[in-house]
């Protein structure tokens, strides 16, 4: 990569403000659901550990390197899977409560068939 | 398009990926599809990191590396399905006490493998606050776990000499530093991996269990902080990004839940809670009576109310109640009774736990008031029912300034015409103090778990 330190400086200067700024306005409940969701998206240590893993010369950085693995596995799927639990819970938020306006009708029904479909991709994205 | 162009690409993806998922969980409508754009853009990645080239340099390592995950997925995804929803808090720390070892691990192999007197300064100085970072919070997601499940107690652990101690292992992990930067030893490097363990159990120990929630996110943040040190460590924009998102957007939700709590940061990490309380607590509450009622007094009181507030607390996640708490509602409901329940934000062990408990026990989204909602109501509410709840009901937070807790909203189930609390025993809250509320003449306890109490009550307004 051409990208000097001072490069990657930027980036993270960058990304400090877009994480602060994306997350500026969060109701209290779904503090622990956001909480639980980034704690999935840091799991992208994952591609570290399989580079460094590949990478790995001799018994001791083989060792290292399949814990780091194994643990980071753990941290994405692990992360996901239960974010995703939590989540399921508030699905029924917009037709129950606001089930009352005219429009609602039709868009019960997205929520409903939105809803069956992420189960199915939650499973395959986990796999 | 080159292959470096076309990985660089495939990133980007992921992280535009990441980027929405923050965004998405902001609100309750596209939370969800959030967390799926999160985990596609993982999968993503993590796919096109096995076709790149230079991924593995002999074959045994790419047969330990998918060992490694095909493990890591058979362990991790019947872990987090089948635990219980009242353990989630727990959970998340695992699965981020996790992150912070692999960070920690892939800093620490990245200098065995580069190796030497060769390593650029700053290249170390990366490693160094990887290894600091990433243990810290692997160390301190563990004790937070073990409080959780109550592998031990939940109160704040002091000891004598306790602030020169953290200070000598600060001071010591910082020579170490030091020396591992001039030096590049391993040994040295070894050491304060070791230090750094401590430190994590040290922070951790003084924490008490109500405020052990702010303090996963805490190092929910600093995983991803120890993240991004190990992308700077191995030159990967995709690490750098993704770990800076969750290390600034972790802070600010950090800074978010101690407010939601009414408390600032450093008195959440640094005052320890339970000493304050028990000077305080045990002057002016002596000996004074409690008025205790049976299941039938209160049955009746229920049934021949108008109004009536639910107001549940950890108590009622650790009994697994929340269905029969649906049912007493129904039977209530039933009767003609208008009932709500009043939920505090940080109610349970984590913000927004208690909506996710009643949830699944299917209680319409249309009963469950936030605080601000529920507050007007309660001085037209009959009854305000306490089930397993104290410090968010607790009147000190609002007439006592000297209270740990003051400053804090709190539901005013105070102004309700008679106050029910369901309570195992007479001992305090979380915070670890005690509760005028208990003691006013309008004011029933009921002692018991509360799944036994609300069944108790279910069947005597059935009578009633």
């Amino acid at each position: 990569m051409s990208t000097g330190i001072l490069g990657y400086v930027t980036i993270f200067v960058l990304a400090v403000f877009v994480g602060y700024e994306v997350v500026s306005k969060v109701p209290s409940i779904l503090h622990t659901p956001l909480m639980s969701g980034s704690n999935a998206i840091h799991g992208i240590i994952l591609v570290g550990t399989m580079i460094v893993l590949g990478n790995a010369h001799g018994p001791a950085q083989d060792a290292l390197g399949f814990v780091a693995v194994l643990l980071a596995t753990l941290n994405v799927v692990g992360g996901f899977v239960v974010t995703d639990r939590m989540l399921e819970m508030f699905k029924a938020r917009p037709g129950g409560a606001r089930a009352a306006r005219p429009s609602a009708g039709s868009t019960g029904g997205d929520v409903s068939a939105g809803g069956a479909g992420d189960s199915g991709a939650g499973g395959g994205a986990g796999a | 398009m080159s292959r470096g162009t076309a990985t660089d690409l495939v990133y980007l993806i992921a992280i535009v990926g990441f980027i929405l998922a923050l965004k998405g969980l902001s609100s309750p409508r596209r939370a969800r599809i959030g967390n799926l754009a999160g985990a596609a853009g993982m999968l993503l990645a993590v796919a096109w990191t096995f076709s790149l080239p230079g991924v593995y340099a002999h074959e045994h390592n790419l047969l330990l590396m998918i060992i490694a995950i095909v493990a890591g997925v058979a362990i991790g995804i019947p872990a987090a399905r089948l635990v219980k929803m009242t353990a989630m808090p727990q959970m998340v720390a695992i699965f981020n006490g996790v992150g912070g070892g692999a960070a920690a691990l892939v800093s620490i192999t990245e200098f065995l493998a580069i190796g030497g007197k060769s390593i650029a300064v700053y290249k170390i100085f990366e490693v160094l606050f990887g290894v600091l970072v990433g243990s810290v919070s692997f160390a301190g997601s563990a004790i937070a776990f073990a409080k959780l499940q109550e592998l031990m107690t939940g109160r704040p652990i002091t000891y004598p000499a306790q602030q020169p101690v953290n200070a000598l292992v600060g001071a010591g992990i910082l020579a170490i530093a030091i020396a591992t930067l001039v030096t590049a030893s391993t040994p040295l490097l070894v050491a304060l991996l070791v230090l750094s363990l401590v430190l994590g159990v040290i922070f951790v120990l003084p924490i008490g269990g109500a405020d052990v929630p702010v303090l996963i996110s805490l190092l929910n943040s600093f995983t991803g902080l120890a993240v991004a040190a190990s992308g700077f460590t191995l030159n990967s924009d995709l690490l750098i990004v993704a770990g800076t998102l969750v290390g600034a957007s972790g802070m600010l939700l950090t800074r978010m839940m101690s407010q939601a709590m009414g408390r600032s940061l450093p008195n959440i990490l640094f005052s320890a809670f339970g000493s304050v309380v028990t000077a305080s607590g045990g002057e002016s509450l002596g000996d004074r009576s409690v008025r205790s009622g049976t299941s039938d007094d209160i049955g009746v009181l229920l049934a021949y109310a108008r109004k009536v507030a639910i107001v549940p607390g950890y108590g009622l996640a650790v009994a697994q109640a929340q269905h029969t708490a649906r049912e007493l509602a129904e039977a209530l409901a039933a009767r003609g009774v208008e009932v709500y329940y009043a939920i505090h934000p940080v109610a349970g062990r984590m913000p927004g736990h208690m909506n996710v408990l009643l949830a699944e026990a299917n209680v319409p989204y249309d009963q469950l008031l936030e605080m601000d909602e529920a507050n007007p109501q309660m001085a037209t509410t009959d009854v305000a029912l306490v089930v397993g709840a104290n410090d968010v009901v607790n009147p000190a937070a609002k007439t006592t300034p000297g209270s740990p807790i003051y400053g804090m909203p709190i539901i005013n189930a105070d102004q309700a015409g008679n106050v029910v609390f369901l309570k195992r025993s007479m001992r305090p809250g979380f915070a670890g103090i005690d509760n005028e509320l208990l003691y006013d003449p309008k004011t029933t306890l009921l002692f018991g778990d509360a799944k036994d109490s609300l069944t108790k009550l279910v069947a005597a307004v059935g009578s009633a």
